[in-house]
C-alpha cells in the first residue's frame, strides 16, 4: 500500500511517500523562512502556492511512482495557521478527485507522534510534543491521545523564537541544529527567574517577560539565555517526570522541533536514566514538519477505514489532539 | 537527614513520586510518612536548591494554615527547609485514583463530594491546591477525604489560582477518569457549592472556562472570535 501525504500547518510544505512495510519513498520539502520577525500566514501560504508543484513532482519523482499507483492521498488538516492549512488541503482535495483517490484526514499532533513511534520504536510511551505552537504531555488511552499537561499559555519553542527574536540573536532561529537561545546560553550563569509548574502544566509567557526586563535593566545576555533556557526545560523535565509518575509509564517520546535541542534531550537522558524508563527521541530530521509522517499516519488511518468527502475536508486550525480516535 | 536517623529506625519507602521520596516510619512516638524533597540533576544546583527550599517552606507554612481553617491535610511534625525534609501524620487509606474502580456509583460520589468540600473550604481560606490529581486524595477508612502533597500549594492571589485547581481537576478526570469523568465532577461540584456558595463557585467556573479557552487548540475559541 502506498500513501502520499502533504504537510502544510505552518512553516514547511511537504509531501512525502510511504508504503505499509514501512519504507519511505519520499520526503520531498519546501521551508518557508521568514527574512525578518516569524512566520506571516499569508506570505507562507503564497510561497507553498508558488512551491507546492514542484514540491509534489519531486516527490514522485524521487520515489519513482506516478500519482496514479498511490492507493490515498493524506492530509493534515489541521492544527495549524488557516492560510497555510488551505494550501496543503486544496492541493489534496484537487489531487484526490481529479485521480479518483481516497482522502485521508490527518491530525498535525497524532502524525508527530506516530512518525516518532515509527522510527523509534516507542511501544507505550509518554508523549512530549514540544514544538513552535505546542507543549503537550499525552499518552495513549482508551483510543485517544489523552493531554495529561501542556502548556498554559505560549509553547515552549514559541518561548525561544521569541525571546531570541527580541534579544536580537535571530532570525535565524535554528542554524546547524542548533537554536540561537541554546547558542547564546554559552557560558552563562543562572540568575533567579521565575519557575512556573501548575500541577501538571507549564507555563512560559511570565518567564519569557522577566527575562526580557532582567536583560534591559542590565545583566549579561549568556546569563539570560542561559537562565531562561534551564528554568524552560528544567519545568518541562519536571511535569514529564509527574506525567510518567502519574501513569507509570516506562517510555518517553520525544517528538515535534523541538525535540531536535540537544540540550534539551540531555535534561530528558538525565532523569530518564535515574527513573530508569527508556528515553526515545525522534531523530531531528523528521521530528520537525514533513510529509512523511502526515503520509504515515494516513496511512494508518487509511487501514482502519478513515477516509472524508473531498466536499466536506476542511481545514481545523485548532483541532485537538485529544479529539483524535486513535484505532491501533 | 539528621530526623531520618534521629528516629533510629528503618524507614519504609512507600513511594518515589516524581518530585519527592515519601517514607514511613516512627517520629516522636508518632506514626509518621517522611516527605524527603529529592535533589533533579536536570536542574542547575542553584535553581534546584531554591526550588526544594521554597517549595518544603512553603508546603509546611501551609499545611499549618490549613489545620487552623480545619481543613482536612495532615498534621506537621517536623521540618527541615534545607533538607526538604517534612515530616507529617499518617492518613491511613486509600487514594482515590486507586480506589476509583472499587468503589460503588455512591460512595464515588460521595468521595467526590467530601474532596468538593475540602478543596472548596481550601479556597475559602484563599488557598489554592495546585496539584489536584486523585493521587492526592487520601480516603480513609472511616470514609473522611483528606487532601495531601500541598507540594505545589500557595496562598492564591487571585480567583485564577482557585480556577486553575478545578482546571487541573478536570484535567485529570479527563485523563485518568474519563469514563466516569462528568459524574464525578458534577458530584465534586455539589460539595464544592455547598460550601463557597453559589456566586463564587458561578466566578470561579466562568474563570475555569477562561483558562481553557487561553490553552492550545480550543474549538470553542473559535465561536468567540466570531462574535466578538
Amino acid at each position: 500500500m502506498l500513501v502520499l501525504g502533504i504537510e502544510s500547518t505552518a512553516h514547511t510544505f511537504g509531501v512525502g511517500i510511504v508504503s505499509d512495510e514501512p519504507r519511505i519513498l519520499a520526503d520531498a520539502r519546501y521551508n518557508y523562512v521568514p527574512k525578518v520577525g516569524g512566520i506571516h500566514p499569508r506570505e507562507a501560504a503564497e510561497s507553498f502556492i508558488s512551491n507546492a508543484p514542484r514540491v509534489l513532482s519531486e516527490a514522485l519523482r524521487s520515489a519513482g511512482i506516478s500519482i496514479e499507483s498511490v492507493d490515498a492521498v493524506a492530509v493534515a488538516l489541521g492544527p495549524g495557521l488557516g492560510p497555510c492549512l488551505r494550501i496543503g488541503a486544496t492541493v489534496a482535495r484537487v489531487l484526490a478527485v481529479y485521480y479518483s483517490k481516497p482522502l485521508v484526514p490527518v491530525n498535525h499532533a497524532v502524525a508527530h507522534i506516530e512518525i516518532g513511534k515509527m522510527l523509534t520504536g516507542a511501544r507505550d510511551p509518554l508523549v512530549v510534543y514540544i514544538s513552535g505552537g505546542n507543549t503537550v504531555i499525552a499518552a495513549l488511552y482508551g483510543g485517544r491521545y489523552r493531554v495529561f499537561g501542556e502548556t498554559l499559555d505560549i509553547a515552549l519553542g514559541n518561548f525561544m523564537d521569541t525571546l531570541a527574536r527580541e534579544l536580537g540573536i535571530a532570525p535565524p532561529y535554528v542554524v546547524e541544529g542548533v537554536h540561537a537561545l541554546d547558542r547564546c546560553a554559552e557560558g552563562g550563569r543562572y540568575i533567579e527567574m521565575p519557575y512556573v509548574v501548575k500541577g501538571q502544566d507549564t507555563s512560559y509567557s511570565g518567564l519569557l517577560t522577566a527575562a526580557l526586563r532582567v536583560y534591559r535593566s542590565g545583566a549579561r545576555l549568556e546569563d539570560v539565555c542561559f537562565s531562561a533556557r534551564e528554568v524552560a526545560y528544567s519545568s518541562l523535565v519536571e511535569v514529564a517526570e509527574r506525567g510518567l509518575s502519574q501513569l507509570g509509564k516506562r517510555e518517553i517520546l520525544l517528538v515535534g522541533g523541538v525535540a531536535a535541542s540537544r540540550y534539551l534531550v540531555e535534561k530528558f537522558e538525565v532523569m530518564a536514566r535515574y527513573r530508569e524508563v527508556e528515553l526515545y527521541v525522534t531523530p531531528p530530521k523528521y521530528a520537525v514538519d514533513n510529509g512523511v509522517m502526515i503520509a504515515w499516519t494516513g496511512l494508518l488511518l487509511y487501514k482502519h477505514g478513515v477516509t472524508v468527502e473531498p466536499e466536506r475536508a476542511y481545514v481545523r486550525q485548532r483541532w485537538r489532539l485529544d479529539s483524535v480516535d486513535v484505532y491501533w | 537527614m539528621i530526623a531520618l536517623t534521629c528516629t533510629g529506625r528503618v524507614l519504609r519507602v512507600i513511594y518515589l513520586g516524581a518530585e519527592a521520596l515519601v517514607a514511613e516510619g516512627e517520629f516522636l512516638g508518632y506514626e509518621a510518612v517522611f516527605k524527603l524533597r529529592l535533589r533533579k540533576p536536570y536542574r542547575v544546583p542553584e535553581l534546584d536548591r531554591e526550588i526544594i527550599r521554597r517549595r518544603t517552606l512553603t508546603e509546611a507554612r501551609l499545611l499549618l494554615a490549613l489545620r487552623e481553617l480545619g481543613v482536612r491535610v495532615p498534621a506537621v511534625l517536623y521540618v527541615d527547609p534545607v533538607e526538604g525534609l517534612i515530616v507529617m501524620e499518617k492518613v491511613r487509606g486509600r487514594t482515590i485514583l486507586s480506589a476509583a474502580s472499587s468503589l460503588s456509583r455512591d460512595e464515588l460520589c460521595s468521595a467526590m463530594s467530601k474532596v468538593g468540600v475540602e478543596l472548596a473550604k481550601m479556597h475559602k481560606g484563599g488557598v489554592a491546591h495546585g496539584d489536584v490529581t486523585t493521587a492526592n486524595m487520601v480516603l480513609t477508612d472511616s470514609s473522611d477525604v483528606y487532601l495531601v502533597d500541598l507540594g505545589l500549594a500557595k496562598h492564591a492571589e487571585d480567583l485564577e489560582d482557585l480556577a486553575v485547581d478545578v482546571h487541573l481537576l478536570i484535567r485529570v478526570l479527563e485523563s485518568s477518569h474519563y469514563a466516569v469523568k462528568d459524574e464525578m465532577f458534577k458530584c465534586f461540584l455539589g460539595g464544592y457549592r455547598e460550601v463557597l456558595g453559589e456566586d463564587l463557585t458561578r466566578a470561579i467556573l466562568e474563570k475555569v472556562r477562561e483558562i481553557r479557552l487561553r490553552g492550545r487548540y480550543v474549538e470553542e475559541r473559535r465561536l468567540r472570535s466570531r462574535t466578538t
